[in-house]
């Protein structure tokens, strides 16, 4: 009786979980603009949505920086990583401490700093201040990613390398990197994702003309209820599913750690 | 291994990026610009202490607590659920738990806005019904679920990954000792739990108190939080000077709720900053 209880209760929360995801995409294939009733399947949202300039060009914006901020706040949290790594207690304890800053902090209060600092420094908002605000936030999460295997790397293998005669940067890239790469790629797929996922700090820091899809989106919801959002969801929910897939392939089990800390920043 | 050094582009980067925006706030929140120059002042803090706009800090306050605690009521019963032995699968279980966090929180947001509006699907359920329609989009009401939508994943999730850590000894000792299920719980689940009680709340808290679009899209604007007045001083008013005392203001509120939990927080591992 208790268990069937539970149960039930589990199925609410459920329910209360998916039915509003899943009734926006249903009603992306609806024909009539209310969303009150069911007037037809069509397609037409989506062809609206692919013949829409603006937002075609935020979703170039949005793959753009996702793909360059992940690499590079990769390249340089990965060795940020390394070095962090070797230092001693007190150093490291104040380093991490400056990585969490920007996972603990309001999003809005990292974007409007952002900001202020590309106004105060007369630097043009745009394009490049867009992809500088999504590497500084990415680059915590990747060390995050990469500190923990590490921590579980044999510190022998280094040395044999080197008594092997290899130089410090030859067996760090023959022996640590291949050793590491899992937290790498996890870490790059997680930055990735939080990249394409933002809208906050995106908000403050791009400049006229340049949008991702979460501004679009944001513009558009605040203004009310417009079928094309519908069919962008689905899309977008579609290709998240897909990345999420690889990743808990990848990882499963340290996945939800990651999303729990991302999450929390806003 | 003396590899310091390839931290240091990043070290570099933080201090540009972070650390100096930061700093930026700061100062704009203690100067003002006048014709002699700049110079210091409080006025901003002092502005703020203003009724209009203390409302708005006690209702974004006011708020985002309705929200933890409904959160907490609904969210515990859930991790339990979860943590317990219910499931063949409980693995996936948790899985599709998290799985819509993973949607961008805008479009959460709004597949709220079209069931909650005028001619939305609860409101066409109701006339269906032969019902008259409610107003439900753009209340105060919409705002906290809105809310609790979005961060419940975040009360559940710790609550549940302290529990099921828990030992099961020290339950069935509690029941050989004869205790009943509520004692067990009252003297033993529960307290074992507050760990993760305490780390939800401090993550459900934050992003409902800090959060700008949640309002504006279900509130319709009617409902200025903290964060709708550091946007529009920052993007409409453009007072610099004020908008960054406010947001100094919030980094204190989320300073000291953080605080204030981890200290009850045992072993959680990783958040050296505090």
């Amino acid at each position: 009786m208790i268990r069937l209880l539970k149960k039930s209760y589990a199925a609410l929360i459920y329910l209360f979980l998916y039915a509003p995801i899943l009734i926006l995409l249903v009603f992306s294939f609806n024909a009539s603009k209310a969303r009150g009733n069911w007037t037809g399947f069509t397609l037409k949202w989506y062809l609206e949505l692919f013949q829409d300039r603006q937002i075609m060009k935020a979703l170039y914006h949005t793959m753009v920086i996702a793909v360059l901020s992940s690499a590079i706040a990769t390249v340089i949290g990965t060795a940020a990583a390394i070095g962090i790594h070797n230092m001693k207690k007190l150093k490291k304890k104040i380093v991490m401490n400056i990585t969490y800053i920007p996972v603990v902090n309001p999003d809005i209060v990292t974007g409007l700093s952002l900001m202020l600092l590309f106004i105060f420094t007369k630097f043009r908002l745009g394009f490049v201040s867009l992809l500088l605000s999504h590497i500084t936030f990415n680059l915590p999460y990747v060390i995050l990613s990469v500190l923990p295997k590490l921590r579980q790397l044999d510190k022998n293998l280094y040395e044999a390398a080197l008594d092997l005669g290899a130089t410090p940067f030859y067996a760090y890239r023959k022996v640590i990197l291949p050793e590491i790469m899992p937290g790498v790629i996890t870490g790059l797929l997680l930055a990735f994702t939080l990249s394409i996922d933002d809208f906050v700090i995106s908000f403050f820091t791009t400049g006229s003309g340049v949008s991702t899809l979460s501004i679009i989106v944001y513009s558009m919801a605040r203004r009310g209820i417009n079928p094309k959002i519908n069919a962008l969801s689905t899309l977008l929910f579609v290709a998240v599913l897909l990345l999420l897939f690889i990743v808990n392939l990848r990882t499963s089990g340290t996945s939800h750690e990651h999303k729990k800390r991302s999450e929390q920043k806003w | 291994m003396k590899k310091y050094w390839a931290s240091y582009p990043y070290l570099l980067w933080m201090v540009i990026f972070i650390f100096l925006p930061l700093l930026l706030v700061l100062f704009y929140s203690v100067t003002v610009r006048t014709e002699e120059g700049v110079r210091f002042t409080l006025e901003h803090f002092q502005r703020f202490m203003e009724p209009i706009y203390l409302k708005v800090l006690y209702r974004s306050v006011k708020l985002a607590v309705i929200c933890t605690v409904i959160c907490l009521v609904f969210g515990y019963p859930m991790a339990m659920v979860l943590a317990g032995n219910h499931f063949k699968r409980k693995q996936v279980m948790v899985f599709l738990f998290v799985m819509p966090m993973w949607m961008n929180f805008l479009l959460r947001t709004y597949a709220w806005m079209t069931l909650l509006e005028r001619t939305g699907l609860i409101n066409a359920f109701l006339s269906w019904l032969g019902l008259p329609s409610l107003n439900l989009l753009y209340t105060e009401e919409a705002v906290v679920l809105g809310m609790v939508y979005n961060f419940l994943p975040f009360m559940v999730l710790p609550i549940y990954s302290v529990l099921s850590k828990i030992d099961k000894s020290l339950i069935e000792a509690a029941q050989d000792l004869g205790a009943d299920d509520v004692t067990v719980f009252r003297k033993v689940t529960f307290p074992l739990s507050l760990p993760g009680v305490f780390s939800g709340i401090t993550m459900v808290f934050m992003p409902a108190v800090t959060t700008f679009v949640i309002s504006r899209l279900l509130g319709g604007g009617q409902f200025t939080l903290i964060g709708n007045l550091i946007e529009q001083q920052f993007l409409v008013v453009g007072d610099w000077n004020f908008g960054s005392a406010i947001s100094m203001v919030m980094m204190l509120v989320i300073l000291i709720s953080i605080g204030v939990m981890s200290k009850y927080e045992k072993e959680n591992e990783g958040s050296g900053l505090f």
